[in-house]
């Protein structure tokens, strides 16, 4: 039984002046433990696609099913890190990660204990009583990421959490986030624009078409590449066919949105 | 050895502010002096008529025997507890509509043109109406306060409210916050900057509410104070009860700004 599904779930936008179909017909399934990266051109839904599933945006078509219960408001199994980290300035990184324990009840010693161990676990120990102005963007990113594990959710989804980061500390983070996910038994969806990033990290690559989004098509990554740390997949001789397939259905995707 | 560089560097940077801030002062305090000592002068000399605009010694004189016989003392407490209770309560009350209209889009779109209107309009001009509404007393005086600064401070703070960027609410409604917890966590304590900007506007008109309130009441404080003096015309009482107002309204200035300071220091 698969944990998430999604059912021909579509989303269209109203304004006075026009509708836009931002995604239309997306049915997928994703089993737990499993980690699926979605591509696609910018403004082909993809933010749109996680906030449907975190239960923010009802879509206007279609349906999600966690464990075949209807997500219709944010549930409390699935974490939802935003395109940007979004720590809130005036607050403290310890109240920042604390945050999702409080809204959510959870706000026990033990909880809390756990979040402090992930915070030393991805080696921010020494910013806790810092203000989120204070720390550099890598380090911020890594602060959203523990405030979204803190309330221990099954389901992550991730926006884009690398793209503000240079490349070292994004393959660096790529390592952590894996490592930490697989080790703490998570589902993930991430979504990204770089090819390697999806490849290195994932169990299977969705790749989303525009105008509107829909499931163009999906990858199963190799069981080579599966089970090595992304930063070890990105030299495994299969990495490279695994990229120039996918680049050349991007390139084929790009064509039909020019047609 | 390019550490000491570096902090000798430094060292001439901080005495040049140091430098700066001193001369800042002294101009300040020179354009003090210049100011009441060629008043004092003007007025001795005849420049200008006596009678009218008195001078800095008579005001002084007049000051330090009103202090002595304790007749300033009431009017001081007066007028200042009643300009600190209308600002708090416009500030406070202009936050909580505003609050009000945040929650309720639809009321917010109701009340719209109203309050452009009420905003627009001198409220000044009601305080004869409220006189007989509330009678001549402090309530009156309080109201007229409150209501010369509530306006704009709904106006102002629910800008604020609405420009909040909308992916910090985002935040709180993916752990399950209600739209309480939305408001607590996000709303206002990211429109602190804002709601003190307007406490600072409204020193000013609380001020301004409350005197004129005194001028309508007459019984009481500098506002009281300064029609009396109009109508016997004794101006050296007219100008004490407005340099008197002049200090106390700077220190309730830089009380904000010292509230500002503590509450305010991580926005961004
Ligand atoms: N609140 C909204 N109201 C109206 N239209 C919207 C809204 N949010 C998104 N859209 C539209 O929906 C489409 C998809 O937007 P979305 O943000 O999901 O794209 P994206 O794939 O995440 O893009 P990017 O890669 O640039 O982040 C875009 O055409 C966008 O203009
Ligand atoms: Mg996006």
């Amino acid at each position: 039984m698969a944990f998430l599904q999604l059912k021909s779930v579509g989303q269209t936008y109203f304004s006075k002046t026009s509708a836009t179909t931002a995604l239309e017909d997306i049915s997928l399934s994703v089993n737990e433990g499993e980690f699926i990266s979605i591509l696609g051109p910018s403004g082909c839904g993809k933010s749109t696609l996680l906030s449907i599933i975190a239960g923010l945006l009802i879509p206007t078509e279609g349906s999600v099913l966690v464990n075949n219960q209807l997500v219709n408001q944010p549930h409390p199994k699935i974490g939802y890190m935003l395109q940007q980290d979004y720590l809130f300035p005036w607050k403290t990184i310890e109240d920042n990660i604390l945050l999702g324990l409080k809204l959510r009840n959870l706000y026990t010693q033990e909880h809390i204990q756990s979040a402090f161990r992930l915070l030393r676990e991805i080696g921010l120990d020494h910013t806790i009583k810092k203000y989120p102005s204070e720390l550099s963007g890598g380090m911020r990113q890594r602060v959203a990421l523990v405030r979204t594990l803190a309330t221990q959710p099954k389901l992550l989804l991730l926006d884009e959490p690398f793209s503000a980061l240079d490349y070292q500390t994004k393959l660096k983070l790529e390592d952590l986030v894996s490592s930490t996910l697989k080790e703490h038994g998570k589902t993930a969806i991430l979504v990204t624009h770089d090819i390697g990033e999806a490849i290195a990290m994932s169990d299977s690559v969705i790749m989303l078409s525009s105008n509107p989004g829909r499931i163009f098509r999906t990858f199963k990554i190799t069981e080579s590449l599966k089970n090595l740390l992304p930063f070890e997949a990105r030299q495994h001789p299969d990495f490279s066919a695994t990229f120039q397939q996918i680049w050349e259905e991007l390139e084929q995707i790009e064509q039909n949105d020019f047609e | 050895m390019s550490k000491t560089i570096s902090n000798k560097k430094h060292l001439e940077f901080l005495s040049g502010i140091k430098k700066e801030k001193r001369n800042i002062w002294i101009v300040q305090l020179l354009i003090f002096l210049s100011f009441f000592s060629l008043w004092e002068i003007a007025s001795k000399q005849g420049w200008i008529n006596p009678l009218l605009f008195s001078s800095p010694s008579k005001i002084w004189a007049l000051f330090i025997e009103k202090v002595s016989d304790g007749s300033l003392y009431i009017h001081v407490v007066f007028t200042l507890g009643e300009t600190v209770l209308g600002f708090i309560l416009g500030t406070l009350f202009g936050t909580l509509l505003a609050a009000l209209l945040w929650w309720s889009p639809f009321l917010s779109k109701v009340l719209d043109p109203y309050l452009v209107v009420l905003n627009a309009m001198p409220k000044v001009a009601l305080g004869p109406i409220l006189i007989v509404a509330i009678g001549p007393n402090f309530g009156s005086i309080i109201a007229m306060g409150i209501l010369i600064s509530v306006i704009i401070t709904t106006l102002v703070v629910y800008t604020a409210f609405q420009n909040v960027d909308e992916n910090y609410v985002k935040v709180v409604r993916s752990f399950g916050g209600n739209k309480k917890q939305c408001f607590k966590e996000v709303i206002l304590p990211a429109c602190f900057p804002s709601i003190i900007s307007s406490l600072k506007v409204n020193v000013g008109l609380s001020w301004v509410g409350v005197i004129v309130g005194e001028f309508l009441v007459s019984k009481q404080g500098l506002g009281y104070m300064i029609i009396y003096g109009f109508q016997v015309f004794n101006f050296t009482l007219v100008l004490m009860s407005l340099l008197i107002i002049a200090v106390m309204a700077t220190f309730m200035y830089q009380g904000v700004e010292y509230l500002e300071s503590k509450l305010i220091k991580h926005h961004s």
